[in-house]
């Protein structure tokens, strides 16, 4: 059986020193060992950006596509080979600015995969401009008044899109990440994992001190129950959505897979594509 | 006896125009007949004027009719919209409701009948389309049973009483108009038919068949006028064969998904029109140069913007050729008639997968939902081809190197290794890579990954990449053009043939990479070449100076006000050109 070490490749991230995302690519490859998956049956699926690189650092299948666009790529791969693990990853400005209508609607769709986020508030390969996720105030290239729209709020999205599993983590706390990571990709359908990465370089007011400071573990939180979608709202409001674990999952509605008439128990890519005779007269008689 | 009968049924929209074309000629189908069907629409659901204009002939029909015979009125603007088109022989049929007027310079006889009287005698004025093909069989002297088949087929479900009270309405009509026409009833008879059996259908069929023909298990689209027809098929024919339809958010999902799916190795494509295809642009440059194959299909219509969503045009050629940024190879496939739709969409799934490579397989609106009568197609001509997919076993690379997904091979195409596969493990980026797929800007890799690229292109193997009928050693004139205007642009050609010019004829169907050894020759064989296209600014011609030169003799025939050319309009600006 594969050990996170098999997850491992020779690539050196380009990464800058202190980067979360370090952190955010070892939970990845632990939690892939602790599912019990070997390396070719994972395909790690990622947007543009710093974080969009993490494709290129595992050892796994994987697609760097465009900007904005890893979900929908991932969602493909995983309807043609549904025995394949597969999971997005990219930045809040990958997911949440350029791709946020695809956000949604995978989250909405839940089909079976994991997206992980890495969270900076941050535009870093760009050198420092806002994000929708940067507060508002935040000073940047791009803000230099300080920003004047609101933060998104991505928990709050996926709660009201009809998410069946919300969790975040902190790239620090590793192993809390690992599990939330294990358990999205073991939740039967759409996982969205939002993940607080600082930028040691580019934002220096959410950095790791900051959230040290200021996140609340939802294990702490007495009485807390993660299958209440209106008690996971109410409590990421209430903590300005600065808290960690699982805060939702529905682990009763069916993922988009099981629900598509006729869709075949086997990948797409094991069925033999080559049509019958009688199927294609049936097909041409009723043009006729 | 009528050897050519040009029909056309017109009213607002959404009061079942559609239908009443649609049931007539389904059942001259039936009969043997050869039939092209175009219709005239507008972007809404219910009311502006729409119309359904049938060309029924005994033998093989092209294009659509320049006149008309018959035209069957549902309220005043279609006549008052279409009866310039009636021959001197040619009859209005007009439903009693709307009081028609004949236009003082028509010559044609105006027949009054009560269409929706006489079907809300019979239950629901619903079957006023009834009662006017009752009284379509009455000029063309045809048996009302002829239409029993078809009627039972659109309301067999709805029980025998509601198929009894639709072939009442057709008896109705016949007998009224019967009465009405006295001795001039059958005037408008057709010669005999075969009498044999052919499909009938629109090009968007003939795309969504040769789709699931070719293989495809999984399609993302999001739903577009003139392209939807092709989703909804699949939508409805996948499930059998284990695969699905997702319609997306938006085109840029659509194209990236599909991309998704064929990087897992399934057969996927998307379809849309030109709005959809410039959201997909960025797409087709990522499936370039990751090497994923993708077959997109643009059923080109009325642009800019969001244009003429419901009109005919040719204007997004240079879009599809030059649209997305930096340079990729690709392969862009027009095809002319109901088979070449059918066989190119096969061959577009092909070429995609061998090559891996973005494939556009464009139509237009003309094409895409025109309805035509077609031979069924050849099972025995479908062919299946998906390149280097490695199928063997992967011997273990040393230190964890990745598999050469890349691999720079003498024609350039690299061996694909589905994700999943043991040992096969690599790294597909739209960055500029390494063999492996590995990030890499060095200018040396560069160079070796751009022209391994581009060298695929010269595997390309694609079958009569021109249609061409060209009898003259030296002809007056080379007519070309692509997509819908084959039919018009043949016409033409016979007709002026049998003047005495000396008119040859080619017909691209691969715009990209451009067909020059086959097209050159034609061009130097012609005094003058003459470009006909659906758009503006002479897209075709612009690309053949391009490619074959010629800058002195090609000339243009551009239309854009969304119509399809006639063969008559052809003909005269052919002779104004020639002149």
């Amino acid at each position: 059986m594969a050990t996170f070490k098999d997850f491992r490749n020779t690539v050196k991230p380009n990464w800058c020193p202190g980067c979360g995302d370090f952190s955010v690519q070892a939970a990845i490859q632990r939690a892939a060992a602790n599912v019990g998956i070997e390396p070719n049956e994972l395909a790690v699926i990622s947007g543009i950006g710093c974080s969009g690189r993490i494709s290129g650092y595992i050892n796994s299948y994987g697609f760097h596509g465009i900007h904005g666009r890893a979900l929908p790529i991932a969602q493909g791969l995983k309807m043609a080979n549904r025995d394949l693990n597969v999971i997005a990853s990219g930045g809040d400005g990958d997911g949440f600015a350029i791709g946020m209508g695809h956000t949604i609607h995978a989250i909405r769709r839940n089909i079976d995969i994991t997206y992980v986020v890495m969270d900076n508030q941050i535009y870093g390969l760009t050198k420092g401009q806002t994000s929708p996720r940067s507060a508002a105030g935040f000073i940047t290239k791009s803000t230099p008044g300080g920003a004047i729209e609101p933060s998104l709020k991505p928990l709050e999205v996926a709660l009201t899109s009809g998410a069946t599993f919300v969790a975040q983590g902190f790239s620090t706390d590793i192993k809390e990440l690992t599990a939330l990571i294990e358990a999205g990709i073991n939740h039967k359908g759409f996982s969205f994992i939002n993940v607080f990465s600082p930028c040691v370089t580019y934002n220096k007011v959410n950095t790791y001190d900051w959230f040290k400071e200021n996140l609340t573990k939802l294990a702490d939180i007495e009485g807390y129950d993660n299958s209440d979608r209106g008690m996971a709202m109410r409590t990421v409001m209430e903590h300005e959505g600065l808290v960690t674990g699982i805060i939702y999952q529905d682990t009763e509605t069916a993922s988009y897979q099981e629900k598509v008439p006729g869709y075949s128990e086997l990948p797409l890519t094991d069925i033999d594509i080559k049509m019958s005779e009688n199927d294609f007269n049936e097909l041409v008689k009723e043009f006729m | 006896m009528l050897h050519q009968l040009s029909w056309k049924v017109g009213g607002q929209q959404g009061e079942g125009i559609e239908s009443t074309g649609e049931i007539f000629s389904t059942a001259m189908n039936r009969l043997g007949y050869f039939l092209y069907g175009y219709r005239h629409f507008s972007s809404r659901i219910k009311g502006g004027h729409t119309n359904n204009k049938i060309t029924v002939r005994p033998t093989e029909v092209r294009s659509i009719a320049d006149d008309l015979d018959i035209l069957v009125a549902f309220d005043q603007e279609t006549i008052d919209v279409n009866y310039k088109e009636l021959t001197e022989t040619g009859v209005i049929l007009a439903d009693s409701k709307f009081t028609p007027v004949k236009p003082e310079d028509s010559k044609a006889p105006l027949f009054v009948v009560p269409f929706t009287e006489v079907a809300a005698e019979l239950g629901t004025s619903l079957m006023k389309n009834m009662v006017a093909i009752g009284a379509t069989a009455s000029l063309l002297n045809l048996e009302d049973e002829v239409f029993q088949n078809v009627v039972d087929d659109i309301f067999g479900k709805k029980g025998e009483e509601v198929v009894q009270k639709n072939m009442e309405a057709i008896a109705r009509g016949h007998e009224l108009m019967n009465e009405l026409l006295g001795d001039r009833v059958g005037d408008w008879a057709l010669a005999p038919a075969d009498g044999k059996r052919r499909m009938f259908m629109i090009g968007n069929d003939a795309v969504a068949l040769g789709a699931l023909a070719a293989g495809t298990r999984f399609m993302a689209a999001y739903p577009i006028t003139p392209a939807s027809e092709i989703m909804e098929y699949l939508i409805k024919k996948l499930p059998k064969f284990g695969g699905a339809v997702i319609q997306t958010e938006d085109e840029i999902a659509a194209a990236t998904m599909a991309i998704g799916a064929n990087f897992g190795g399934v057969r996927a494509f998307t379809a849309s029109a030109g709005p959809g295809l410039s959201l997909m642009m960025e797409a087709l440059g990522l499936s370039g140069m990751t090497e994923q194959p993708l077959v997109v299909v643009d059923t080109q219509r009325g642009g800019p913007s969001t244009g003429l969503p419901t009109k005919q045009e040719q204007s997004d050629l240079m879009a599809m050729l030059y649209g997305t940024h930096g340079e990729i190879p690709k392969v862009v496939i027009a095809p002319s008639t109901m088979e070449e739709a059918f066989f190119d969409t096969i061959q577009a799934f092909n070429i995609a997968e061998e090559l891996q490579l973005p494939v556009i397989l464009m139509t237009d609106l003309q094409l895409s939902l025109g309805k035509q009568s077609v031979e069924p197609f050849d099972y025995n001509k479908i062919e299946i081809r998906r390149g280097k997919i490695v199928t063997g076993d992967i011997e273990e690379a040393a230190d964890k190197a990745y598999f050469k997904r890349y691999e720079d091979t003498e024609d350039g195409i690299s061996p694909r290794v589905l994700p999943g596969t043991m040992n096969g493990i690599h790294h597909v980026t739209g960055v500029e890579h390494d063999e492996t797929g590995k990030p890499s800007e060095a200018s040396g890799n560069r160079q070796v990954q751009m022209d391994k690229r581009f060298r695929k292109l010269a595997a390309l193997k694609f079958d009569r990449p021109v249609h061409s009928n060209a009898p003259h050693e030296e002809a007056d004139i080379l007519l070309v053009g692509f997509n819908s205007t084959r039919g018009a642009i043949e016409e033409v050609q016979e007709r002026l043939n049998a003047q005495g010019m000396k008119v040859n004829h080619a017909h691209i169907r691969l715009i990209h990479p451009f067909p020059s050894a086959e097209v050159a020759p034609l061009v130097a064989k012609a005094k003058k070449v003459i470009v006909v296209e659906n758009n503006y600014t002479g897209q075709l011609a612009n690309i053949m100076k391009m490619n074959v030169g010629g800058h002195d003799k090609i000339e243009t025939i551009t239309k854009y006000d969304g119509t399809p050319f006639l063969p008559g309009e052809l003909e005269n600006r052919v002779k104004e050109l020639t002149r």
